[in-house]
């Protein structure tokens, strides 16, 4: 496999047919594949494909490129990182990671929209089919290593997203955020191209690797070409990871996209984007970082304080959570400024993290919307815990752990970025985002006091101790004015989160049932957040060891 | 080297009680006496481990013991999971192994008492932690971790402006800390470029050469967390809202536990990793002290409100403790250590004392209380204890740490000393004041009928009662304990600065050998 590396032809003038390395991109591969056998599937039977069939196929599917991907990762291990297909792309420790990831997201995303489409009784596998070529894009994203693979997979994953945000052609709201996705995604998309035309008309190649020893060979006297083009490839990422002040799209699409769609396009978008943005940045641009660390260092100022700061005026929840993301966005491009090997590992730490803690918190999302899943208003979640203890419990621990809560990803993940920032000499943007993350920890902890504290008779459903109460009662602290002391919680976080009075009366909030895949797949995000942080040495080295092939 | 994996244990099994009792908590079929017995049961073992930790000391070994040190991430990130104890860390294990279990047993028969129960088990888990880590990421970890039970257990059953309180004390705290994360970081990655190596320990860290301005930055990153957690004056907004709008177990353990995380934090970690920067900066934390003794027993006086009164006199109590650890003397920051645990005690007993009084006439607004005494003469008495023991009375805890911290101060600080002492007599005014409007004066129809301490109030009085008669008659063990790892502490702050005490204080009083 490495003499035929060796003896990849380049530009002969002759159309010359690559060597091709199929397990360097099985994995999308298998994903389009699969996507294009349950839509035969779908074709081939008389009445619309049943959503589980849908479910277990995408669960199939992403499951086996995951298994794949393991095998990537010992063939790394032992043959060590390699470019394949005449050096498009690459298959490093890295692009593994993210082949992982996103795989695992896809596995998650299906588990959580397979309780979302029954209960709004959409039928057809054409969602999975769409997840699944998305995914394939984001995948594609990550082990690019030419411009034109990162701009195929950029399509790839966006096309599919616009149509799965008006999926649900019942809701308005999603067709309305669909369009603006769209508009937005294509004018970035084009951006993007303009980008590579003009890195290629600087350097001569699109290739990243060959950028990379144009660059390090060549002293450009006038490097305007160059950083003209270096900026548009900017923009283009920074509209798909959401960073500010490339955000404006995220806020509505978020909220109207079908919950299940947000957590997927939250993590899985995201997640390819950041990865191709590393490849680009450290592997080909690397010699000329001076020159970019400043626009990035002031992208991660702008997501961190807009991001946190925003999130506060917000009462839909999905807009809460869109905000948070851009705040998040925000950290993951503290490693990518730092411009080192640690800040990688540490931004794909971060990746990890915040998909398993993004698709958790919108699967409980899309259980609390009811059905329409319009239901997302911040007064739905008073006193949660009350009615539904074990979710209530869940999304507390998710959005604490998005916090930065001790002994979760979430803060192992912060840790590292911040201190990849540091190594980086960049102290003051370590404290920024440190000042932000306390502005964060704020909003996030309003839905938890809601949930926790919103609940208007704990006491008095409080089961009584067995014993006679009369001794209870001299020695525990228990208010005499106990009923007073309810009645006033209410006004409490009204005053808190300065919101008008819901009204009350209108439907009762009740228990919400929560599909059984749904429930797995919450427990599941909930459960790598948890044993992870506080357990972390396996994921922290994972990431460590995956690093780009181009950097040290 | 140990058999027993003591430090492991102290941290591990409140955190295992809470997780049980979460868990416990999402079946509402078992019963409500069940977990109560699980808590205070976890609890009480807990006490029984610190305990066995203190017999398992050395006493006259100033090092840190019982070291446990594990690998905790993998080499990539380099935390270690390096516990240890030493003669300043130990008694502040011992008080929170006291607390809790008496907060426990009070906060029985609170609405959802088992979600109550998992998150005091789990503050006490962070709280260990926080005493006994020497590695400065598992610190900071714990360090962080007690924010959430406080706040949950502030803003789930607290007093009417709860909400408010648990937000601004969250905010005041988190900010503090995202400080000292950075600095953490950044004091590991200057290390990290010595020393070839990325480690959070302590130990290695206290090796790392500064700059002496980089060395004031980063104290100064350090100590915002601790200031705001001490509270030190000006940054004690917080803390007056939410020791008022807690329930009254929290209030104990915010005071009585959380506040001393602040003081052990400059203790601990700013003494030992940089002190140049720490007897530079002295002068301005002693002046920011002294106005806090003032200012916190002055505002106490203007409270009508008991639990604002026990709130403000805490501030002032911190300031001595801050007195006596910038004093950088080895009687000073003995007097600290002590004070730490006395006053502890006392205001845990405060606290404690008011609760009782809240929960028998629904306020604790002075002016709406009078002669409490003549129905409750057990409780009266109780108060006046720890009143003369918080007032400085010789012959209880408060005189045997407060002498200390003034004469400590008075070797190298001789006038902050000298303003200081007027705290003391102000504490004495609102105390004695308070005491006439609530115990004396005729009672109302209401005071006359209340019930004085039952039986198993008393039994939570009693072990707070009995050692702040004994530390104040005898604390020669516990200072037998604190003075070598004190007088260690001292003289790695004089071999760094260059600069040395007076040897007056070298030959002072309290158990010097």
């Amino acid at each position: 496999m490495i003499a035929s590396l060796l003896a990849t032809p380049v530009n002969t003038g002759k159309l010359v047919v690559p060597h091709i390395r199929y397990l360097s991109i099985l994995p999308p591969m298998i994903m389009i594949g699969g996507a294009v056998l349950l839509l035969a599937l779908a074709s081939l039977v008389s009445r619309p494909l049943r959503v589980r069939v849908g479910t277990w196929g995408t669960v199939l599917i992403s499951g086996t490129a995951l298994g794949i991907s393991l095998w990537q990762w010992t063939d790394v291990g032992d043959h060590g990182a390699h470019t394949y297909v005449a050096h498009a792309v690459v298959m490093d420790g890295f692009s593994v990671l993210i082949t992982m990831l996103i795989s695992a997201a896809m596995l998650v995303t299906a588990l959580v929209a397979d309780g979302y489409l029954n209960r709004e009784g959409v039928e057809g596998s054409e969602f999975y089919v769409l997840a699944l070529v998305s995914a394939s894009g984001a995948m594609l994203m990550g082990m690019a290593n030419d411009l034109i693979i990162v701009f195929l997979g950029l399509e790839i994953l966006s096309i599919a997203l616009y149509v799965l945000t008006a999926y649900n052609h019942r809701r308005g709201a999603s067709g309305e955020a669909a369009l603006k996705y769209f508009l937005l995604g294509g004018f970035s998309s084009a951006i993007f191209v303009y980008g590579i035309a003009l890195t290629y008309g600087a350097t001569g190649s699109t290739n990243l690797t060959q950028i990379a020893d144009f660059l390090a060979k060549n002293v450009l006297l006038t490097d305007g070409l160059l950083l003209a083009g270096v900026s548009l490839l900017l923009v283009g990422f920074g509209f798909k990871v959401a960073a500010v002040p490339f955000h404006m799209w995220t806020p509505d699409v978020y909220q109207g996209a079908p919950s299940p769609v947000t957590g997927f396009m939250a993590a899985v978008a995201k997640a390819g984007a950041f990865a191709a943005l590393l490849r680009v940045l450290l592997s080909s641009f690397g010699v000329i970082s001076s020159d970019w660390r400043p626009i990035i260092f002031g992208m991660a100022v702008l997501s961190l304080v807009l991001g946190s700061v925003l999130a506060l005026r917000q009462r839909d929840v999905k807009r809460m959570l869109a905000y948070s993301s851009i705040n998040h966005a925000g950290f993951i491009l503290l490693g990518v400024e730092s411009a080192r090997a640690s800040g990688v590992s540490a931004s794909l730490y971060y990746l990890f993290a915040y998909t398993f803690m993004t698709i958790g918190s919108f699967a409980i999302v899309t259980v609390l919307g009811r059905e329409g899943d319009g239901d997302h208003d911040l007064t739905r979640y008073r006193g949660l815990a009350r009615r539904q203890p074990v979710l209530a419990l869940a999304f507390a621990v998710l959005l604490l752990a998005q916090a930065g809560a001790p002994f979760t990803t979430g803060l192992w993940a912060k840790l590292q970025v911040v201190f990849a920032a540091i190594s980086g000499g960049s102290v003051p943007l370590a404290v920024i985002a440190m000042v932000t993350a306390v502005i964060a920890g704020y909003f996030y902890l309003r839905v938890a006091v809601l949930m926790y504290a919103g609940g208007d008779d704990a006491r008095a459903d409080a089961p009584q101790p067995a014993g006679s109460p009369e001794p209870h009662a001299m020695i525990s602290f228990a208010s005499p004015e106990g009923a007073h002391a309810n009645v006033t919680t209410i006004n409490d976080e009204l005053l808190m989160t300065g919101e008008a009075p819901a009204p009350f009366g209108e439907d009762l909030p009740s228990v919400l049932p929560v599909p059984a895949l749904t429930g797995v797949a919450i427990g599941l995000c909930v459960g790598v957040t948890v044993v992870f942080g506080v357990w972390p040495s396996p994921l922290v080295d994972f990431a460590h060891q995956a690093s780009l092939l181009f950097l040290g | 080297m140990h058999t027993v994996p003591f430090l492991t244990l102290l941290i591990v099994l409140p955190a295992a009680g809470a997780l049980a009792l979460g868990l416990l908590g999402l079946d509402r079929r078992v019963s409500g006496d069940l977990s109560d017995a699980i808590g205070i049961g976890v609890s009480l073992a807990t006490l029984v481990i610190a305990v066995a930790t203190m017999v398992a000391m050395k006493v006259s070994f100033g090092g840190y013991q019982l070291v446990s040190d594990h690998a905790y991430t993998g080499v990539t990130l380099g935390v270690r999971w390096f516990l240890g104890i030493d003669g300043i860390s130990v008694f502040l294990v011992l008080l929170a192994a006291v607390l809790f279990p008496l907060a426990l047993i009070l906060g029985r028969g609170r609405a959802n008492s088992r979600a109550y129960f998992a998150w005091i088990l789990l503050l006490e888990a962070a709280v260990m932690g926080s005493f006994l880590s020497l590695d400065l990421i598992v610190f900071f970890f714990m360090f962080e971790l007690t924010l959430v039970p406080s706040y949950f257990i502030i803003a789930g059953w607290g007093h009417d402006r709860r909400a408010y309180a648990a937000i601004k004390f969250f905010l005041y705290t988190f900010l503090g800390s995202a400080f000292l994360l950075v600095g953490i970081l950044a004091l590991a990655f200057i290390h990290q470029g010595q020393a070839h190596v990325l480690t959070f320990s302590l130990v290695a860290l206290a090796q790392t050469h500064l700059a002496s301005s980089t060395e004031i930055l980063l104290f100064l990153a350090f100590t915002a967390a601790f200031a705001v957690k001490a509270p030190l004056f000006p940054f004690h907004t917080w803390s007056p809202d939410a020791y008022t709008e807690a329930p009254e177990e929290g209030s104990v353990i915010l005071s009585g536990l959380l506040a001393k995380l602040g003081t052990y934090g400059i203790i601990r970690f700013d003494l030992n990793l940089f002190p140049h920067a720490t007897h530079r900066l002295a002068p301005i934390f002693l002046t920011l002290a002294v106005i806090g003794i003032l200012y916190g027993a002055i505002v106490a006086c203007a409270q009508r409100d008991l639990k604002r009164l026990v709130a403000y006199s805490s501030l002032a109590q911190i300031g001595f403790i801050a007195l006596g650890t910038f004093a950088l003397s080895t009687q000073g920051l003995a007097g600290a250590v002590l004070l730490m645990l006395n006053h502890g005690l006392i205001v845990g007993a405060l606290f404690i004392l008011v609760g009782f009084i809240y929960q028998r006439r629904g306020t604790w607004q002075a002016n709406e209380l009078r002669g409490l005494q003549k129905a409750a003469p057990l409780m009266a008495g109780v108060f006046t204890v720890v009143m003369m023991a918080s007032i400085g009375v010789p012959g209880l805890n408060g005189f045997v740490s407060e002498f200390l911290v003034l004469s400590g101060t008075f070797i190298t600080h001789r006038w902050w000393a000298v303003v200081a002492v007027l705290g003391v007599i102000v504490a004495a005014i609102y105390l004695l004041w308070a005491y006439q409007q609530v115990f004396q004066r005729e009672p109302g129809v209401e005071d006359a009928t209340i019930k004085d301490l039952v039986h198993l109030e008393r039994l939570v009085v009693a072990p707070l009662i009995i050692l702040i008669v004994f530390l104040g008659i005898y604390p020669k063990p516990v200072l037998d304990r604190i003075n070598p790892s004190v007088n260690q502490l001292i003289a790695h702050v004089e071999t760094a600065t260059g600069h040395s005490q007076p040897s007056v204080a070298t030959q002072g009083v309290g158990g010097q050998p």
